[in-house]
């Protein structure tokens, strides 16, 4: 005011001719005859906004952890419940990617004329190797024998493992590793050998390759011990032997009865339809085909699948979050009535003091989004960790997440914002 | 010179039939200091909040600046305080926790300016009431002469129009308040036109003019500081003061 006042008698022009702020007046008569120009009300700046809106937050922290908990605890739940469900998916995609979705199984079905059971020829691994495609094939065979840890054991002790006569390139097709000593070739094939699936290894308490176990009516060696085959779990569960020590001293009859091949991905579907009429040309109808990458395809999207009951409890922590935003808004508003008076009174406009708390609200909130978020990911990089899966934590569901906690803020400081604006601006000078 | 406040037949009623004001006229020009001056329930806290623009009266005419106020919606009523209309409250109402500074750049967050001019013109302000040095201090390292001082900066750091001062003696001791009602003073000589809602009739008396309000209408509008009937006043001071003449500063 000060300077102002000389310059203005200085220059002569009239007493109104005084800019302010952005408003430019026109030098007018006097007061009242005149047209004065419109007032307009400035604008806040988004950085002014963001200022006005967390000055509420920046002078009682501890309310501010207390109220935004509510909202973390909620999207935390949510996000590691998500996170979770999608690192156990994309463990079994990966698992998937690596085992190849080429690969067919062919079993004997039941005959429709009789009933029975059909046999598989036995040479219907090298016809279907001959198929256009194929790259490797091999072939099961069950055989009529027990297996037991040693003779002492009782033969009625079944411990759920059958004994499979093995082609020697069954290892190949199902892409199984060998995790102890080796698997079975043409020499140990001819002799008393036996490679187990990782489950019968179990069971008959072998831990390494070297020891014996009882099978039929003598000792096996166990040459070698499989690691898990998720495409083959029939094959986790066997005692393998060699096709012709099956057949000089098992008394395996030669037909096998799971026949399995792996194509170039491109022919999968060629040879899925030349596979019954190849292995049996007469009833190429008893002949059943299957896609174990099927299974484990349908198993991952169950995996992937959250659990709703637990999703459902976050979003009730989100819920009862959202409640403790509003209430902790509405209380600020009535604590600074003399804050919404005073800002009024500065030159305020009801959008102004409306925006200052619905911008509080979303920060309130979008702190707690922020921090579940973080704590969410954090749960399931420790879940991921302990059970050794790939971390995930999809991107849609930060990104739902926040929008959530975005919307929460909106609607729980809308209505203590509308309150707050329309608070009488006299209040201020109702002081103490 | 120019009318700043100009109440015609102005009456308020509130809701339940009080009546606070009844047919209020009051002009006060560019310049002046007055005193609004009366006990509680006169009604001059209504009268502020209709010169401040802050209520609408339910009958007569207020202009403020030359804005006729009734024509004004709120958000142009608001634009008005920012940029005309300067308060100054008897509690202060610093934001704690903040400095000076910002409190006084606070004067002008809802006038447009960017930031950096605002906290230019804060320190400015500042510098006018004498607490240059203070800029960076916080409300609660401050006494309370000084932090109605700075309340004072925020009210004029905009320039505006009209300083309405409520009671900006009534929470301080005797000494803070004669040192804020001297740099109104002072603010008046530089050409501010002030007005001071007071009860305190020590303070009114030593203004130029003083609007004395009972039952909600003006019972006397007096120029000259020095009526007789107070007593206390040195009468040699007083003369010299009566002679000074009303609404001369000098």
């Amino acid at each position: 005011m000060a300077r102002r006042r000389p310059a203005r008698g200085g220059d002569g022009t009239g007493p109104e001719g005084t800019s302010q702020g952005g408003t430019v007046q026109e030098g007018t008569g006097g007061a009242g005859t005149g047209t004065r120009p419109r007032l307009v009300a400035a604008r806040l700046s988004p950085r002014d906004v963001l200022h006005v809106g967390s000055g509420g937050l920046r002078s009682r922290p501890l309310r501010v952890v207390l109220s935004a908990l509510g909202i973390a605890i909620g999207i935390a739940t949510m996000i590691s419940v998500i996170g979770v469900s999608a690192s156990s998916e994309e463990q079994l995609m990966r698992r998937l990617d690596q085992l190849g979705t080429d690969m067919l199984v062919a079993t004997p079905g039941k005959s429709v004329f009789s009933g029975e059971e059909v046999e598989l020829s036995r040479n219907a691994v090298g016809q279907v190797a001959r198929i256009d495609g194929v790259q490797h094939a091999g072939a099961t065979g069950t055989v009529d024998a027990d297996v037991r840890r040693n003779a002492r054991i009782p033969a009625d002790d079944g411990v759920g493992v059958s004994v499979q006569a093995a082609s020697e390139g069954l290892l190949k097709v199902v892409r199984g590793e060998v995790g102890s000593g080796t698997w079975l070739n043409g020499a140990t094939g001819r002799y008393p050998a036996v490679v187990l699936g990782h489950v019968s290894a179990e069971r008959l308490g072998v831990g390494r390759a070297g020891q014996q176990v009882w099978l039929g009516d003598r000792y096996f060696t166990v040459v070698g011990i499989l690691d898990p085959l998720p495409l083959a779990p029939e094959l986790e569960r066997s005692a393998l032997v060699g096709w012709d020590a099956a057949e000089e001293l098992l008394g395996f009859d030669g037909h096998p009865t799971a026949v399995y091949e792996r194509s170039a991905s491109d022919a999968v579907s060629a040879v899925r339809d030349l596979l019954p009429a190849t292995i049996d040309p007469q009833n190429p109808q008893d002949i059943e085909v299957t896609d174990p990458s099927a299974k484990l395809q349908a198993r991952a999207a169950s995996e992937g699948a959250f659990d709703s009951l637990l999703l459902g409890l976050g979003g009730i922590a989100l819920l009862v979050g959202g409640v403790g935003v509003a209430n902790t808004m509405i209380i600020s508003v009535l604590e600074r009535r003399y804050e919404i008076g005073l800002r009024r009174s500065l030159g305020a406009a009801r959008g102004q003091i409306r925006i200052q708390f619905v911008t509080e609200s979303l920060l309130l909130s979008g702190l707690g989004g922020a921090v579940g978020v973080v704590l969410g990911a954090a749960a399931t990089a420790l879940f991921a960790h302990v059970d050794g899966l790939p971390w995930v934590v999809p991107a849609w569901s930060v990104a739902g997440g926040f929008g959530a906690t975005l919307l929460i803020g909106t609607l729980a400081g809308l209505y203590p914002a509308v309150r707050a604006a329309r608070l009488s601006p006299t209040l201020a000078l109702h002081a103490v | 010179m120019t009318r700043v406040v100009g109440l015609t037949g102005v009456t308020k009623e509130y809701a339940g039939g009080v009546t606070a004001l009844r047919e209020v006229d009051l002009t006060v020009e560019e310049g002046e200091l007055v005193g609004i001056v009366g006990p509680s329930g006169s009604g001059k806290s209504t009268l502020l909040h209709i010169v401040g623009t802050l209520d609408r009266p339910t009958y007569g005419t207020v202009e403020i600046a030359g804005f006729d106020v009734a024509a004004l919606s709120d958000r142009e009523l608001s634009a008005l305080r920012a940029r005309h209309v300067g308060f100054v409250f008897q509690a202060f109402h610093l934001v704690p926790g903040v400095s000076a500074r910002d409190n006084v750049a606070e004067g002008l967050l809802y006038s447009g300016m960017p930031r950096a001019v605002r906290r230019r013109r804060a320190d400015e302000a500042l510098a006018r009431v004498g607490l240059a040095d203070r800029a960076g201090h916080r409300p609660h390292e401050l006494s309370g002469g000084q932090k109605q001082r700075v309340a004072i900066a925020r009210a004029v750091v905009g320039e505006p129009d009209l300083l309405l001062a409520d009671e900006p003696t009534g929470a301080l001791d005797t000494a803070s308040g004669e040192s804020v009602m001297e740099l109104l003073h002072e603010l008046s000589a530089a050409g501010a036109t002030i007005a001071v809602i007071t009860h305190d009739t020590e303070v009114a008396d030593r203004l130029p003019r003083r609007v004395r309000l009972r039952d909600g209408a003006v019972v006397e509008d007096v120029l000259g500081r020095v009526p007789d009937r107070v007593g206390g006043n040195v009468p040699g001071r007083a003369h010299g003061l009566v002679a000074g003449g009303a609404g001369a500063d000098a």
